[in-house]
């Protein structure tokens, strides 16, 4: 049986394999292009003595795949569901070859817990080792970002996508199963896995653990901080980056731990809320006036003795952790959709 | 002489349309048996049922004392050739000789040889291989069922009869008893229930002045009105379709009056 079905996955195995190598080769070459950039800018900054990582010149390098990549990264495992999944078992059926597999000497869970381990295995790997291949070409431009733990890079890093792979895989098999034709298996395929990706990452990646909380001085000069209207009279704290954190919120709090109250704003700065709105000058630039700044530093000024910025985030140590446990939770899925896959075949044939 | 196929009560349905409903049969091991019956009867239902590919969703089925499709060797002791022999594209012969031999730990490569050499891979030899299949109910005692809407394909090999019409089972026996036991009756018009008890009346026509009808009896027929004559397979099965068509229709035609 096993070797039956490492026959009947002979032809999407060397297509996927050689899709494999292709990538690897193309990123190999590039990549060692990358590194060396990287290297060269180390080497001659550290001689300048003025290492600013974002006039890192692995930026801009190979622009258009370095757009590219996290694209392909994203879209592997929903490819491995589409083409690997959808027609495991739906191909079987729309072409009537199950009345001739189901009715050897395997039965029918021994022929399911085969196909689906040996093709679900080869998903795994496959999406295992794209993700770490554009790893690897994006370390340095992840080191110069610092973001991947970000909302949507996060997945295309880690372990998280060989949990996507399977359970691409394993959705493509059922769908192909209850759907019973390649086709509409496909489509629910490619549906169903950019839903449980969104779900999971809007809904549940941000629930694994609650997140740290970090109290941050308002800045001094005034600097990313802004106000709304004064009819709203709400307060914006800068945005503050977590070096491979992932920053949830950031609000501004009193030492009680409450937004300020308009009221309050306009009590601490009265001049600078009640000045007159300025009409822009006629036909020149819309700048503020000299005074209308001052008042506004002083503002700010004020109000950071009281008032600072609370920020909730998951901190860069946690990247790991998250990326098992993202696994974990599609890894988990998808056995529940063989189990189901199983279940429906059973209740229909054997 | 055990049964290869029992049934009770067997039925399945998909969704609220009865593919086979109410069949009881007891198949005797041994016999190549004709399956016989139009298109979308049941047949397929039939056979499906027996090798494991289908669920009953009333009564029950029991293939050589066992439950189809559950275990390998219930699974190898049974053979089944799909209606339109599904074969895997982008599988060469040699490939489907493979797939056997890793599929069945019983394979026997080289009787799959010789069935190929002797056959060649003519899909239309069609004579030579009802020809093989007698061969192999009579070397290996193998019991084999086929399943078919014509008649004259079944009546050079079968011993055996089983009719399947509108998803019942019509007639099941021995050919040669069936074939003994039906008599085609020709005689002047006739009034329904004068026939003797152990007469049971199949098939009924008249005209105005005569009846012709069809009855299945055991004893000899003394009645000196009518001609006797004894039906062929053919008129046999169609006697049995014909009458599971008419059944249909009955109630309905009361209900409209």
């Amino acid at each position: 049986m096993i070797r039956l079905a490492l026959r009947e996955f002979r032809t999407e195995g060397i297509i996927g394999l050689g899709l494999l190598i292709a990538l690897g080769i193309m990123l190999l070459v590039t990549g060692v292009h990358v590194v060396n950039v990287n290297d060269a800018f180390h080497t001659a900054c550290r001689a300048a003595r003025n290492c600013s990582s974002t006039s890192n010149p692995v930026l801009t390098v190979d622009g258009p795949l370095q757009h590219a990549l996290p694209l392909i990264a994203m879209i592997t495992p929903a490819l491995i569901g589409l083409f690997f999944g959808a027609p495991l078992i739906a191909h079987e059926i729309e072409t009537g070859i199950f009345r001739l597999s189901w009715t050897q000497s395997v039965t029918l869970r021994r022929w399911l817990v085969v196909k689906l381990g040996i093709v679900g295995l080869a998903s795994m790997v496959i999406g295992g080792l794209v993700t770490w291949m554009v790893d690897w070409w994006m370390s340095p431009i992840d080191a110069v970002n610092m973001n991947r733990f970000g909302l949507s890079s996060f997945g295309y890093h880690g372990v998280a996508p060989i949990g996507y792979a399977a359970f691409a895989f394993a959705l493509g098999a059922t769908a192909g199963t209850l759907f019973r034709r390649t086709v509409p298996a496909m489509g629910a395929t490619l549906a169903g896995f950019v839903g449980a990706r969104l779900a999971v990452m809007y809904w549940v990646r941000p629930n694994f653990a609650s997140p740290a909380h970090e109290s941050v001085p308002l800045p001094i000069n005034g600097g990313g901080v802004s106000f709304s209207p004064v009819a709203a009279a709400a307060f914006n704290p800068p945005s503050v980056s977590v070096p491979n954190g992932w920053v949830y919120s950031t609000e501004a709090v009193n030492r009680a731990g409450h937004a300020p109250t308009a009221h309050y704003l306009l009590n601490v700065c009265p001049a600078f809320f009640n000045q007159a709105p300025q009409a822009p000058p006629p036909g020149g630039k819309k700048t503020a006036p000299a005074s209308a700044v001052t008042l506004f530093n002083n503002c700010v000024d004020k109000l950071s003795k009281t008032i600072h910025t609370l920020v909730a985030y998951q901190p860069g140590s946690r990247f790991w952790p998250f990326q098992w446990a993202e696994m974990g939770v599609f890894l988990a899925a998808a056995i529940a959709l063989c189990g189901l896959t199983y279940w429906w075949l059973r209740r229909q044939y054997a | 002489m055990t049964a290869i196929i029992e049934a009770d009560g067997l039925g399945t349905r998909y969704g609220r349309k009865w593919a086979l409903s109410e069949c009881t049969l007891a198949i005797p091991a041994g016999k190549v048996v004709g399956l016989v019956g139009p298109n979308g009867a049941g047949k397929t239902t039939l056979l499906h049922l027996s090798v494991g590919l289908l669920q009953p969703s009333a009564g029950s089925i029991s293939v050589l004392g066992g439950r189809p499709g559950t275990t390998p060797t219930q699974l190898g002791r049974v053979g089944f050739v799909a209606q339109d022999t599904p074969t895997r594209a982008g599988f060469s012969v040699a490939d489907h000789l493979r797939f056997g031999r890793w599929m069945n730990p019983n394979f026997d490569v080289k009787l799959a040889e010789e069935r190929i050499e002797s056959l060649g891979l003519d899909p239309l030899a069609r004579r030579e291989f009802l020809q093989g299949v007698i061969a192999v109910v009579v070397d290996s005692g193998t019991s084999v069922i086929l399943s078919s809407h014509l008649v004259a394909d079944l009546e050079r090999v079968c011993d055996y009869l089983v009719v399947v019409v509108d998803s019942r089972v019509q007639v099941a026996g021995e050919i040669d008893e069936l074939l003994a036991s039906h008599h085609r009756l020709t005689g002047p018009r006739h009034d329904r229930g004068a026939l003797p008890r152990d007469q049971e009346l199949i098939d009924e026509r008249h005209t105005d002045r005569q009846s012709t009808l069809v009855v299945r009896t055991n004893e000899a027929i003394l009645d000196p009105a009518w001609t006797i004559e004894q039906l062929n397979l053919e008129d046999l099965v169609l006697t049995y379709m014909t009458r599971a068509g008419t059944q249909d229709r009955r109630p309905k035609l009361e209900a409209r009056s």
